[in-house]
């Protein structure tokens, strides 16, 4: 009965516009777009149009770039570094995505419990945050070799410790972001539908798993988006921490960077010399278009679940 | 049932004493060798500053004189980059967003799907040509260099936007067109205020970034005559890689105290304007 | 959708097709300069001098610094503007083939002319002088000549690799007693491997290429002195204070700090650190600079290192105003009173006619090796294709290797060095 009445309201809410409204803001369009659109042009569409067409290109500066057509996606796709990023990278997002929000929850969930002190909690959860990424590399990195010099080795040693390293690192530095978004929702979540809860008999699991999870969807859904895009573009941490080692070198010569990421793959390509600036152009094409449908594919996996709840 | 609830209460707040301990580590880490000589810092990372490697304030005094650019300058140009940018991000990406979730046509879906897809667009990407596209157009000084920021920003600021006012009851807009209010007034003075803790997490987030972005500015500012703190640190290094750490873990502090001051300050408005605006529902 | 996609790209092209097709700018008769410089050190400088020279000629002088290691990226940013630098800095092989194509031929310039010799500079296929070698540097094994004398050596005792490996040895041992060490640490931190990964494996590529005639860029190396290499890098780490397993986190700063503490006889490192050394407290007269010996025959008639990374190259694409005043400058620079003392306290004897004396006792040494007829070690490492990625190969195994000094952990760096050189050869081409 209740549970029914719930889903009335929230599908009350899921209605974002009226005519009414919609008729007399269009009135207004200029305004209320064209300043950010017309700055998101400058600062984004056009260099990305332009990044796209040099992704085809041979160049230097952008202003000596010539045609070349498809070359630099084949050397993209022939560079076994550029596999290693993805796997690395894939790696990564799928245990920080996990890590990163169970704690955030977990956290967040536990300071809007009225417990004694959650601000001071949640400022400090949230410091790290504050500190740039470069800086944070450098920090930690310090720390991890402070620790693992007790047992004769180092951050960069090998594969495994650089790997858990960054996701320490990153779990350290966005849990507290995470957790104030968590916060909001949670918040958000009216306390009588939680009384009714308990009314009804429900324990403190049952709730948390029929009521708050539920209720706190699009949380969620805006979190774990957040999350797994910044997995995927991490790259200052990826190159304070490890910067790409340890390097393996294969028989042949080529080298396999076993902690790089694909932010970070993409950034040396740039750096190896004029040759290879169109296919790192053409590699951040690539990888935009894989985190593109990667996100569309979250998005639209945890919007339906917002959905039929 | 009440003392199980307090003791179970307790432990509770006991862990996450420990853990918030844990977590202000590394923060302690850059504070204690901020005052410790460069050759202990690598040696004891963990070591408190003694009799021997103690420097009182040498460190901050190195780290506000060091080369030809003094660090209040810096401090200054990053104040005016941040302030700025995160005004412009705020009301427009909010007006923005109101729009798209509101009148949600076809050109507002585009814009949407645009700003989501720019949040997934790596900086590495659009890195060179977004600075030649600004230094055509003039945007190298720190009041301009907010046109980029709004640009490249809107995408989080308008994803969260939009998320959060189609979390808003219509009822109130609708009843306010009803009494005679334009778009405009509507915005400004019935959604905006509903807007207000979005307003503040999306503030925070933005500045944040704004404030510790180092490759943007750098590539981007015409960097004799503005430098923000991120390239004042990175200026701090010698050309071959030589770190002088303990001016860096002082420049460091100096400018997350700021940060947090902010951060401290805001925080009190966020609990007030959660409360208060848990209208829905 | 699709149309919308299609049209912008188009649009796109245009504008940049029309970007490319723009003019130069000629805003101003006179000219003016803009240096990117590269070495932090020395922003300041730079700075005072082009004050000082806008001062007396009305010339406006730009000097801007790239931040620590991002002088490429800062280049090609720069380089992307519309204000462009005029005078920029390149190198090395690499440099020429990203920005060759940017590069004035010298030849017939005033400047060329002032100096003292060709050796330092970059030319190309056609014998065109693309950039000038403004200064030189020598490296080698700095020794505190008052701890060798504290251990019972002196300099003079040192003439090849088996000398050396006995002294550092026997200092090693008594370490505690002498209350110092033989090396100072060999960190392999971004601020220090490169006195590894480049300066020292110099010293295999030197003789390498010695043997087999190499003067340009080889596609492949054999590695046949990697042995020696081996020889002076395990001499280096057993012989020091720093724990093997911590190299990685080792930095410049620490393994200066214990030379200039009295802690290390040996350092190996090169003239730019002389000031740096005295103003530590250091004496001049307890200074000295010897070749690294690493075992090969003959090498008791070995000199200094010397060469250098450091050439001016100015830039075509800039209008002729600007490339004239560019020019302008720098003859004042390495002309005038002003300009040849600020680069003598800056980067040392430099190969100008107006050079000024330097006191670098380092130099005075290197001189010495070569009025002796000693054989010059040249920077053969100025050849290393794709030159950071195959450095940090070579730092990563050799990070590797020193945490556990086994033939298998040595044959990674053989692998680093040869198969990666070739590997780089072809990435650097490809």
């Amino acid at each position: 009965m209740r549970k029914n009445d719930l889903r009335k309201k929230k599908k009350d809410n899921s209605d974002v516009n009226s005519v009414l409204l919609r008729r007399s803001i269009q009135k207004w369009t200029p305004l209320f777009i064209l300043p950010t659109f017309f700055c998101f042009i400058i600062g984004f569409i056009w260099p990305f149009l332009q990044g796209i067409y040099l992704s085809f290109c041979n160049f230097n500066t952008p202003k000596d770039a010539k045609w070349v057509g498809i070359t630099n996606y084949v050397k993209a796709f022939s560079d076994p570094g550029f596999g290693k990023a993805f796997w690395n990278t894939a790696a990564f997002a799928a245990v920080s995505i996990v890590v990163i929000n169970v704690l955030a929850f977990a956290i967040a969930f536990a300071l809007t419990q009225h417990m004694k002190g959650a601000n001071v909690f949640r400022t400090v959860f949230f410091m790290p945050n504050l500190i740039g990424g470069v800086v944070l590399g450098y920090i930690w990195q310090m720390i991890f070799d402070a620790i693992l010099k007790q047992y004769n080795t180092y951050i960069t040693a090998n594969a495994t410790y650089g790997f858990w390293g960054l996701v320490i690192l990153v779990a350290w530095q966005q849990i507290g972001y995470m957790m104030i978004i968590y916060i909001a929702g949670l918040q958000a979540v009216s306390g009588d539908m939680l009384e009714a809860a308990k009314i009804d008999g429900a324990d403190g699991w049952k709730t948390l798993f029929h009521v708050t999870i539920p209720n706190i969807m699009p949380t969620i859904t805006i979190c774990t988006f957040l999350t797994l895009t910044n997995s995927f573009k991490l790259f200052d941490q990826n190159m304070a921490l490890t910067g790409g080692n340890p390097i393996v070198t294969m028989a042949d010569g080529s080298k396999l960077k076993m902690t790089e990421m694909l932010a970070l793959n993409i950034y040396s390509t740039y750096n190896i010399n004029k040759n290879w600036h169109g296919v790192a152009q053409a590699k951040a094409v690539v990888f935009f278009i894989l985190v593109a449908v990667l996100a569309i594919a979250q998005l639209s996996a945890t919007r339906n679940k917002e959905v039929q709840q | 049932m009440k003392t199980r609830y307090t003791l179970g209460s307790k432990i509770l707040t006991a862990c996450f004493v420990v853990l918030s301990l844990g977590w202000l580590i590394p923060v302690f880490e850059v504070v204690i060798n901020s005052f410790k000589e460069n050759s202990y810092i690598n040696m004891e990372a963990f070591a408190l500053p003694n009799s021997e490697s103690f420097m009182g304030w040498a460190n901050y005094l190195k780290g506000l004189t060091f080369g030809n650019y003094p660090f209040m300058k810096s401090a200054f140009y990053s104040v005016v980059i941040t302030l700025l940018s995160v005004a412009l991000i705020l009301v427009f990406c909010s007006m923005s967003a109101w729009y798209i979730a509101r009148v949600n046509n076809r050109i507002a879906k585009i814009f949407y799907y645009l700003c989501l897809f720019s949040m997934i667009v790596p900086f590495q990407m659009v890195m060179f040509t977004l600075t030649f596209t600004a230094d055509r157009l003039k945007l190298n000084t720190p009041w301009t260099i907010p046109v980029v920021y709004l640009g490249f920003g809107a995408g989080l600021a308008i994803f969260m936007f939009v998320g959060f006012v189609k979390g808003l009851p219509l009822a109130i807009e609708e009843a306010a067109a009803i009494d005679g209010c334009g778009p405009v007034r509507t915005f400004f003075l019935v959604v905006l205020p509903m807007l207000k803790p979005t307003l503040i997490s999306v503030g925070i987030l933005e500045t944040m970034w704004v404030w510790n972005d180092y490759l943007l500015p750098y590539l981007v500012l015409d960097r004799t005559e503005f430098r923000t703190i991120p390239i004042h640190v990175q200026y701090l290094k010698g050309s071959y890689g030589t770190v002088d750490l303990g001016a860096t873990m002082a420049v460091i502090m100096m400018s997350i105290i700021p940060i947090i001051i902010v951060y401290l300050f805001c925080q009190k408005h966020i609990i007030k304007g959660v409360a208060a605006g848990a209208v829905k529902g | 959708m699709k149309k919308f996609f299609a049209m912008l790209l188009a649009l796109a092209m245009v504008l940049s097709l029309a970007a490319c097709g723009e003019k130069k700018d000629d805003t101003a008769e006179t000219g003016s300069v803009y240096y990117l410089n590269f070495k932090p050190e020395a922003d300041q400088a730079w700075q005072d001098l082009a004050k000082l020279y806008t001062e007396k000629t009305g010339v406006e002088v730009k000097v801007e610094t790239a931040a620590s290691g991002t002088y490429s990226e800062t280049l090609t940013a720069e380089m992307g503007k519309s204000a462009m630098p005029t005078l920029f800095q390149c190198g090395n092989a690499q440099g020429l083939l990203d920005w060759g194509d940017y590069c004035l031929d010298f030849t017939g310039s005033k400047v060329l002319g002032e100096m003292t010799t060709s050796d330092f500079n970059l030319t190309d296929d056609n014998g065109a002088v693309k950039a000038i070698g403004y200064c030189y540097e020598a490296f080698g094994i700095i020794v505190n000549k008052a701890l060798l004398a504290e251990a019972g050596y002196e300099l003079a005792d040192i003439k090849d690799f088996a000398s050396l490996k006995e002294i550092a040895e026997d200092i090693h041992a008594r370490k505690d007693a002498l209350g110092f060490d033989a090396f100072s640490s060999a960190g392999l931190d971004g601020s220090s491997s490169w006195r590894f990964s480049g300066h020292l494996a110099n010293m295999p590529l030197y003789y390498e290429f010695r043997d087999d005639n190499v003067t340009k860029q080889p596609a492949e190396i054999t590695g046949a002195y990697l042995d020696n290499y081996r020889n002076i890098w395990d001499l280096y780490i057993n012989n020091a204070s720093m724990d093997k397993t911590s190299l990685t986190s080792g930095t410049g700063d620490m393994s200066t700090g214990e030379f200039k503490a009295g802690k290390a006889v040996f350092y190996q490192n090169g003239t730019w650190e002389y000031a740096g050394l005295v103003e530590a407290g250091l004496k001049a007269e307890d200074l000295a600079m010897i070749p690294i010996y690493c075992g090969v025959e003959g090498e008791e008639k070995a000199g200094l290192a010397c060469g250098t990374e450091n050439c001016w190259a100015v830039n075509a694409k800039a209008s002729e105003a600007d490339i004239q005043a560019t020019l302008d400058f720098l003859y004042w620079v390495v002309t005038s009173e002003e300009g040849t003392k600020m680069m003598a306290e800056q980067f040392g004897p430099i190969p100008f006619k107006a050079a000024k004396e330097s006191e670098n006792v380092f130099f005075n040494d290197a001189n010495a090796y070569m009025a002796n007829g000693n054989y010059t070690v040249t920077w053969a490492f100025n050849h290393t294709p794709n030159v950071d990625a195959w450095r940090a190969g070579v730092v990563s195994a050799l990070a590797a290797y020193s945490a556990d000094q086994t033939d298998a952990n040595w044959e990674g760096v053989k692998t680093a060095f040869v198969a990666g050189w070739a590997n780089e050869y072809k990435t650097q081409n490809g």
